[in-house]
């Protein structure tokens, strides 16, 4: 991570913190996040649901409620620092050089406007050309995303449109104005299984064809699998592991990323119940002082607890935030799926 | 696996778009679902009528609307040249009514205006800025709304006076909060939504949110329910001019209409009607319009 940090990396993440101040408590949603992402490098980042995946990308962008959010660390992309930005740079830089896609493909459109239509703004915003030419390039982008029957789609509501095609729309929408990074925030999970990999594929194939950088956050290992090129787990809003898809599914450091695999479908399980990982992830608002991952961890030992475990180093980007990390206990490696 | 992406894109289209599927413009759309629609066309037509009536008054109206006769006081439907009778200082009830159109329907329509102009603006903006900004606004919506609205319009018009001018401001005024309030409501369900923070991270400023994306999807609900308060403001207007609050005589109003023959009820009930009636009509057609343009014109429906 930090060792092979170098000036052309287009999103930097160094110490990142994000809390969110209410009167009753501060919720630590993100803690000493540090990553780094080069041009056309995939990054996947796994986690459960309030790890804070979601949140790092809103960070990001800048997206999160200002009034009642705390952001400290530093945050650049390609080079700009986003935590500085103000009004138009800030503007330029949502949509222009990062650009995000989200979740429900059924909520994410405006339901009222036509989808042409809906491309046309986002490209006139930053490009500043009339409706004809945003129409003509939301078609160039529908066909690029394969929808089928584009020059009728354009004219067509969000609500006549299938999940899968939704979801297609959402990316062209993305895309129209060719960002250097795409932040993609679970586009899959709402879709069925046949549609999800057609958009996995597709969306792996324009990220290479545009030479984009991409951060994919997801809680499906499937998924990651699929079209990162390296990984992070996030636990408790902190990076418990990172390093290539292959070393993190294939030969995990970390006990929650082994349990997280040992928790999914893979070969000669037929009859077996499925093994998950007991207890539930801590209380953001009161985060234990120690490892956060001990209290549900296999292989703890009595200094977890004492102190936040350091970050042990690798080699070669691999990181992982466990005592044990290059001495991990005994365990079956055929669990990992087949990459 | 097979995926779409592995198929030829324009051999894909052909299959899935068939013949020539026809794809229409907004309002051609909102066009053919009215077409079929007969009783929000057959109102639409009265809406239409009463609006030319009132325009065109002096064209069509047969007599003198202020010339009174005593001998021909409350005469019956049809009597000689009056086609609607007489009211209860021999003046042709119909030309009364034509022009009573006029000072009704602006007394209708101008507040309601007004009100969704600067209701809904509050209304928006309190629902899009949320925190203080929405307290405050709400809060002062909701001291007018601790009033019945028609005692509200009758205190501030009697405070003010009577006449046409003070009676449209107090309509104004009492129509403000609840369509302030509708506006804000709209307003906070749409802003949570998931555009709305897409259209952020495309880089939308808040102006361009606010009039594209949350205008886009609120002004539907206050529209309807604008229209809506049209015959409610006929009524109350009709109310204050009941009261002698609004129109002074001998101004003719159909809510004055109203009051001044209520005493000749006895004598000649179907002429005493006859001002409802036309209030009826108006505020019947003007609600059913605005429900039915809702349908028409939802793109969701």
């Amino acid at each position: 991570m930090i060792e092979n940090s170098t000036s052309n990396a287009l999103v930097e993440l160094k110490d990142l913190n994000v809390k969110f101040v209410s009167r009753e408590a501060t919720v630590s949603a993100v803690n000493n996040v540090s990553l780094t992402l080069k041009a056309g490098e995939v990054l996947c980042i796994i986690g459960e649901s309030g790890s804070g995946k979601s949140v790092s990308m809103r960070a990001l962008m800048r997206l999160l409620p200002e009034r009642r959010t705390k952001i400290t660390g530093e945050i650049s992309v390609a080079g700009k620092n986003v935590l500085e930005l103000q009004g138009k740079e800030l503007s330029d830089l949502r949509g222009g050089t990062v650009s995000m896609i989200f979740q429900e493909p059924m909520t994410a459109l405006d339901p009222v406007y036509r989808v042409g239509d809906q491309i046309a703004e986002a490209v006139c915003r930053h490009e500043g050309c009339d409706r004809e030419m945003g129409l003509e390039r939301a078609l160039e982008l529908l066909e690029l995303v394969k929808v089928p029957s584009a020059e009728r789609r354009l004219k067509a509501y969000p609500h006549e449109l299938s999940g899968g095609l939704r979801q297609r729309v959402m990316i062209a929408m993305a895309l129209s104005c060719r960002p250097k990074l795409l932040l993609a925030d679970e586009p899959t999970t709402a879709l069925d299984a046949t549609v999800q990999i057609q958009v996995l594929i597709l969306l792996r194939k324009l990220q290479r064809e545009m030479g984009m950088g991409m951060i994919f956050v997801t809680h499906d290992l499937g998924v990651a699998a699929e079209i990162a090129d390296r990984v992070a787990v996030m636990y408790a809003g902190r990076i418990v592991e990172t390093g290539t898809v292959q070393e993190v599914l294939g030969d995990p450091r970390h006990p929650y990323t082994r349990g997280m695999l040992a928790s999914t479908v893979h070969g000669n399980m037929r009859g077996k119940d499925i093994e998950a990982i007991p207890g539930n992830p801590p209380d953001l608002r009161r985060l234990p002082t120690g490892c956060s991952f001990a209290p549900r961890c296999k292989d703890v030992t009595a200094s977890c607890s004492e102190a936040l475990p350091p970050e042990v180093f690798m080699g070669g980007g691999r990181m992982s935030r466990c005592l044990l990390a290059s001495a991990p206990p005994d365990e079956p490696k055929s669990m990992a799926p087949a990459i | 696996m097979v995926s779409a992406s592995s198929v030829e894109p324009q051999a894909l289209a052909d299959m899935q778009s068939g013949p020539a599927l026809k794809v229409r413009g907004y309002w051609a759309s909102v066009a053919y679902r009215l077409r079929y629609d007969y009783l929000t066309l057959f109102f639409g037509g009265m809406v239409i009528l009463v609006i030319l009536s009132a325009i065109f008054a002096p064209l069509l109206a047969p007599m003198d609307p202020y010339q009174s006769s005593m001998i021909n006081r409350l005469k019956p439907i049809g009597y000689k040249d009056f086609l609607l009778g007489t009211d209860e200082l021999g003046r042709d009830l119909l030309s009364r009514l034509l022009y009573g159109g006029r000072i009704s329907l602006t007394m209708g329509v101008l507040p309601v205006v007004i009100a969704t102009l600067v209701g809904g603006t509050l209304g928006v903006i309190a629902g899009f800025v949320g925190g203080k900004v929405n307290m405050a606004i709400m809060r002062i919506m909701d001291v007018f709304y601790a009033f019945p609205s028609i005692l509200l319009a009758v205190a501030i018009s009697g405070a003010m006076g009577g006449g046409i001018v003070n009676g449209m401001v107090s309509l104004t005024l009492i129509f403000i909060p609840p369509l302030c309030r509708v506006a804000e409501t709209a307003t906070s369900q749409v802003r949570s939504l998931d555009f709305v923070e897409a259209a952020r991270a495309s880089g939308a400023g808040t102006f361009s949110i606010i009039s594209v994306h949350i205008l886009g999807n609120v002004l539907g609900p206050i529209l309807i329910y604008s229209s809506s308060l049209v015959s409610v403001s006929i009524l109350i207007a009709s109310g204050l001019s009941f009261l002698g609050l609004g129109v002074t005589p001998p101004e003719p109003d159909w809510g004055l209409m109203l009051n001044t023959l209520r005493q000749a009820i006895y004598i000649n009930p179907v002429i005493c009607a006859l001002p409802g009636v036309a209030i009826l009509i108006t505020s019947i057609s003007f609600n059913l319009v605005s429900d039915g343009l809702r349908s028409a014109m939802d793109v969701r429906l």
